[in-house]
């Protein structure tokens, strides 16, 4: 896991995890747009079987870490995450998360709750707009 | 139809399943062979959830699994035959043999790294007994390859079991 602190010195508030270098990436890209990619742990699930990438996400969240972002809903991360929700229900899992969710999430304060998740997956979705093809 | 892949996959339904090998073979259900998934509502309901409209995915023990294959094998739909390690696709092979559908080929897909286990490939460790019954599933005249996803070379067993970590 990428624990490391962002150019802001905040420890990370949400762990990302997904496909490949997903996560990494993610971070990378609101690190360039915020500065605040240190908000963020990430995880892989690369190489790893569905016990081990379960153990090594439980490690992961922890100390302030109570809001996990995977990619794909029908992927391996998030069948994960929704094992750690059934032993730590206080957790917050938001699925299929892009670039924009993200960065609403970023700009939530300490806490997010339930319904501030809710309005940064709008915001993923809003993001996503099919342009052109028309003529 | 048919039941296109008899896949090993320690992931079971996972994003490779469903998108990677499930979009292209328009696959219409999935049949999970596992004596504990069987035996779990919770763990079904966690499994259920991951897999998309348009698919169905069913829960089985090898006992059941065996009784259903002829069904799977003459739905209309295309469909995958999932088990989450080499016992269990090997449990099944015998349940099969001697039936009118025996199992033909098992696609090994993914069985990751475990402590006594050898890394034969990116996605295959294998333990000794691991490689003793994929060997007899192919004494028996089931072929067995690797492949991870559709796009990539199938590597049959006499060359997967020669890679050291490759």
């Amino acid at each position: 896991m990428n624990s490391s602190e962002g150019e802001n010195g905040e420890r990370p508030r949400a762990l990302i995890v997904g496909h490949g270098d997903y996560a990494a990436g993610m971070v990378s890209a609101v690190g360039q747009i915020t500065g605040r990619g240190g908000l963020f742990g990430t995880l892989s699930n690369r190489d790893l079987a569905a016990d081990e990438l379960t153990q090594r996400m439980r490690d992961a969240v922890h100390g302030g870490i109570d809001v996990i972002f995977t990619d794909l809903p029908a992927g391996s991360s998030t069948i994960a995450a929704r094992r750690l929700l059934r032993e730590r229900p206080e957790l917050r899992l938001v699925t299929g998360a892009n670039l924009a969710a993200l960065l609403d999430f970023v700009f939530q304060g300490e806490g997010s709750d339930v319904q501030a998740l809710e309005r940064a997956a709008e915001k993923g979705r809003a993001s996503i707009t099919v342009l052109g093809g028309h003529g | 139809m048919t039941v296109e892949l008899y896949r090993i996959d320690d992931r079971l339904i996972h994003g490779q399943v469903v998108v990677g090998w499930g979009k292209p073979m328009d696959l219409g259900f999935i049949a999970l062979v596992d004596d504990e998934l069987a035996a779990s509502e919770w763990e079904q309901e966690l499994y259920r959830m991951a897999v998309p409209p348009g698919m169905s995915v069913s829960f089985h023990d090898v006992a059941g699994a065996a009784v259903a294959h002829g069904a799977w094998v003459r739905d209309f739909r295309r469909g995958i035959v999932l088990t989450g390690d080499v016992a269990t696709m090997a449990r099944l092979g015998n349940a099969l043999a001697g039936s009118a559908d025996p199992l033909r080929r098992v696609n090994v897909g993914g069985i990751h790294h475990r402590a006594d286990r050898t890394q034969r490939m990116r996605y295959v460790f294998l333990t000794h007994a691991e490689e003793t019954a994929l060997r007899a599933l192919a004494a028996s005249g089931v072929e067995v390859t690797a492949q991870d996803v559709p796009g990539a070379h199938p590597v049959p067993l006499e060359e997967l079991l020669c890679h050291r970590g490759v």
